[in-house]
C-alpha cells in the first residue's frame, strides 16, 4: 500500500506529469475561484504538512529535504503557497464586495492613522519575531561546509545556487546562450517593462482578481510554474547527471537514461523525405534548417501580427487566438512588446512539450556557430 | 511592598529623562500625545523614512505583509554579520577554507556564519514575496512604474549578492556552483567563446573572442574559477554590490514616499 503510494508520487513528480498537473491545477484554480477559500487552504496545508511529515520516514526523501541548504526550498514551497493563496483570497473577497456594490476593503479603511504606534509597532514586532526565527534556525542548524575546493573533482550533480535552478532546468530544453543569457535578460527586462505594458488602470492599490485576470494569470504562471516549480524540482528531483529522481528514489549515480533527441531538420530531411541532411557550406546549412527557421520566424514575427487581427478573421475553433481587443486598448508598441515577451515566456513550456512528445532537440540547429534554438 | 521598589525606579527614570543628555537626544516627550507622535517621526532620521500619518488600510499587515520591511531588516542583519565575518576571513585560496573551519571550531558559540547564510537564503525568498505582493496589489501601476523598475534591479542585486557570497567558503559546493553558473557566460552571444556569432568577430585570421578575454573571463578574472575569481567575488560581495544596493534602496524608499506613500485605491 505504502509502496504503491510511493510509486504513484514518484511517477507524478516526473517532469512531464508534475508540470502538466501543476499547470492544469493553477488554471483550474483561476477558473473555479471558490477554491481560494479559507477551508480549502486549511485542507491543502494540512495535506501538504502531513505528506511532508510522513515522508520524512523515507530515507531518500529525508536525505534530500533535510539537507541544510535545502531548508529554504521547503520555505519556498510553504511560503509561496501561503502568500499566493492569501493574495488571491483577499482579491476574491474584494471582487465579491465590488460585485455587491460595496467598496473594496482597502478603500473602506482610507482614514489616516498615526504611524507611531500603528506602523512602527508592527515593524518592531516583525523585527523581533524574525530575529528569534533567525537565531533559533542558526542555533539548531549549523551552516554546512563541504570538502575543500578541488577543481579536479567535479561533483555529480553539480548544481548552481538553488535560486538559479530554474535557469539550470531550462538547460535541459535550451542551449546555454538562451537558458543562461538571453532568457535571464528577458526576465529582468520583461519584469521592468510590466508597468509600461500593462495599461489596465484598475486594481491599483488593492487586491483583486476579476479586474486584472490576464495580468495575474500570466504573472502567476511565470512565477509559480516557470520559476518556483522549476526551482523546487531542480533542487529535490534532479539528481546525478541532472537525471530525474522521484522524491522517494535513491540518487543512483550510475543510472543511464538513453535518449535520442532529434532536430527538426532530421524530421524533415531524414524521416519525411528519406534523404541525408544537406552538407557543405553556408547555403546548405540554411537549406538544412529552412523549416525550423520558418517555424521560429513565424512564431516570433508572424504570430503577433496574426493575433492582433479581429475575431471574425479567425476560423471557428481558433477565435481564442485573437488579441484584437488588447491591440486596440494598448496600441501597437505596447501590444507588440507585450506579446513578444509573452511568446518568449511561453517558448519554454512549448519547447518542453515538444521535447516530451517528439524527443525534439533543436528547432533550428547551427552547431557550427553555437546558434541552436 | 512593590511600590517601595517601583517608586524610586520611576523617580530615577524621570530624573534620567529630564536630564540634559536625554533631552538633547530626544527633543520631545513620550509619543502619547498626537503632537509628540508627529514630532517623533519627524525628528528621528530613521523613523522619518515614514510619514507622520498613513492610510489605515495601507499599513495593515494583511496588505503589505511587512515584506519590504523584512527584506530591509535582513539586509541590515547581513551587513552586520558580514562585517563581523570579515574580521576572520581572508579571501585567498590558501586561507579561505581554513578560516571558515577556524570560525566553526575556535569561535565559541559562534553563529555569525549561520545567521549570515540562513539570513541570505531568507532574504532571497522575502524579496520574491515582496515582489509578489506588489504585483498582486497592482502597486507597480502609475505613479509607481519607476520604483517597480528599481525594485527589479534590487531583486537582481540580491541574487548577485547571494551568488558572489556562495563562492567565499571555497568548498566543493562553492566552486562548483559558481563554475556551473559562470559557464553560462561562455555562451553569451558575440562575447562568449561558445556564444552564437562570436566566431564571426575576427581580425583577418585571428579570432577576437577567446577563452582569455570573453564574457566568462571577465566574470571570473581567469579561465577557470581560481584566486582572481575569489578576490573579485569577495570585493563585489563585501563592497561593490552592497554599496550599489544601499544606494538603490535609498532611491527605492525615497520614491515610495514621493510617489504617494504605501499604495492604495485611488
Amino acid at each position: 500500500m505504502i509502496d504503491l503510494f510511493k510509486d504513484l508520487v514518484n511517477w507524478a513528480s516526473g517532469p512531464t506529469v508534475l508540470f502538466t498537473i501543476a499547470t492544469l491545477g493553477l488554471l483550474a484554480a483561476f477558473r473555479f475561484t471558490q477554491v481560494w477559500s479559507k477551508t480549502s487552504a486549511k485542507v491543502f496545508f494540512a495535506v501538504l504538512a502531513v505528506f511532508y511529515t510522513a515522508s520524512m520516514w523515507d530515507p531518500d526523501f529525508f536525505l534530500i529535504v533535510a539537507k541544510p541548504d535545502n531548508i529554504p526550498i521547503t520555505g519556498v514551497i510553504f511560503l509561496v503557497f501561503f502568500f499566493t493563496w492569501f493574495a488571491m483570497h483577499q482579491g476574491i473577497q474584494n471582487d465579491r464586495r465590488s460585485a455587491g456594490e460595496e467598496e473594496v476593503l482597502e478603500k473602506q479603511e482610507s482614514e489616516k492613522v498615526w504611524v507611531w504606534p500603528d506602523l512602527v509597532y508592527t515593524e518592531m514586532l516583525a523585527m523581533v519575531i524574525l530575529s528569534i526565527v533567525l537565531l533559533v534556525w542558526s542555533i539548531l542548524l549549523a551552516a554546512p561546509l563541504e570538502q575543500p575546493a578541488n577543481p579536479a573533482d567535479s561533483p555529480n550533480p553539480s548544481k548552481a545556487p538553488w535560486y538559479f535552478l530554474g535557469l539550470q532546468e531550462m538547460l535541459v530544453y535550451f542551449d546555454p546562450w538562451l537558458a543562461g543569457v538571453v532568457f535571464p535578460t528577458l526576465i529582468i527586462v520583461g519584469l521592468m517593462a510590466i508597468p509600461y505594458i500593462d495599461t489596465n488602470p484598475k486594481g491599483n492599490g488593492y487586491f483583486t482578481f476579476k479586474e486584472r485576470k490576464a495580468e495575474i494569470v500570466i504573472f502567476l504562471f511565470g512565477f509559480l510554474i516557470l520559476w518556483c516549480l522549476l526551482v523546487v524540482s531542480g533542487t529535490f528531483l534532479r539528481g546525478p547527471t541532472w537525471n530525474f529522481f522521484g522524491p522517494y528514489e535513491y540518487w543512483d549515480v550510475h543510472r543511464v537514461e538513453p535518449l535520442l533527441n532529434v532536430n527538426v531538420s532530421d524530421f524533415f530531411w531524414v524521416k519525411l523525405l528519406g534523404r541525408p541532411l544537406p552538407t557543405g557550406g553556408f547555403f546548405a546549412a540554411l537549406m538544412r534548417e529552412w523549416l525550423g527557421i520558418l517555424m521560429v520566424g513565424a512564431y516570433l514575427f508572424v504570430l503577433p501580427v496574426v493575433m492582433s487581427w479581429p475575431r471574425d478573421r479567425f476560423p471557428t475553433g481558433l477565435k481564442w487566438l485573437s488579441c484584437h481587443h488588447y491591440f486596440e486598448k494598448m496600441g501597437a508598441t505596447r501590444y507588440y512588446l507585450g506579446v513578444s515577451l509573452f511568446l518568449m515566456m511561453m517558448s519554454l513550456p512549448i519547447k518542453m512539450y515538444l521535447r516530451w512528445a517528439f524527443n525534439l532537440k533543436y528547432i533550428v540547429a547551427f552547431p557550427e556557430i553555437f546558434f541552436n534554438i | 511592598m512593590l511600590n517601595r521598589i517601583l517608586a524610586p525606579l520611576s523617580a530615577a527614570w524621570k530624573e534620567a529623562t529630564d536630564s540634559q543628555v536625554w533631552t538633547s537626544i530626544f527633543r520631545h516627550g513620550k509619543p502619547v500625545s498626537n503632537r509628540n507622535r508627529a514630532l517623533v517621526m519627524m525628528s528621528n532620521v530613521f523613523l522619518h523614512l515614514h510619514p507622520v500619518k498613513s492610510r489605515k488600510a495601507g499599513i495593515k499587515l494583511r496588505y503589505t505583509w511587512c515584506m519590504g520591511g523584512i527584506t530591509f531588516f535582513l539586509f541590515l542583519v547581513l551587513t552586520f554579520t558580514g562585517l563581523l565575518l570579515m574580521f576572520y576571513y581572508r579571501p585567498t585560496v590558501e586561507y579561505a577554507y581554513a578560516d571558515i573551519v577556524d570560525l566553526q571550531e575556535h569561535v565559541p558559540l559562534g553563529i555569525m556564519r549561520e545567521l549570515h547564510r540562513w539570513g541570505a537564503h531568507a532574504m532571497v525568498i522575502t524579496v520574491w514575496l515582496h515582489m509578489l505582493r506588489v504585483f498582486m496589489t497592482g502597486s507597480y501601476k502609475p505613479p509607481r512604474e519607476f520604483n517597480w523598475g528599481i525594485g527589479v534591479v534590487l531583486l537582481v542585486l540580491t541574487l548577485l549578492l547571494s551568488f558572489t557570497g556562495y563562492l567565499l567558503p571555497w568548498d566543493q559546493l562553492a566552486i562548483w556552483a559558481i563554475a556551473v553558473g559562470s559557464n553560462m557566460a561562455r555562451a553569451t552571444p558575440l562575447l562568449g567563446t561558445e556564444g552564437p556569432l562570436s566566431a564571426s568577430l575576427t581580425l583577418g585570421d585571428i579570432s577576437l573572442i577567446n577563452a582569455g578575454n570573453d564574457a566568462r573571463f571577465a566574470l571570473l578574472g581567469a579561465r577557470s574559477v581560481g584566486q582572481p575569481t575569489l578576490l573579485r567575488f569577495y570585493v563585489l560581495h563585501c563592497v561593490g554590490l552592497p554599496l550599489v544596493a544601499a544606494f538603490l534602496m535609498a532611491v527605492h524608499f525615497w520614491r515610495v514616499r514621493k510617489d504617494g506613500g504605501i499604495s492604495g485605491p485611488m
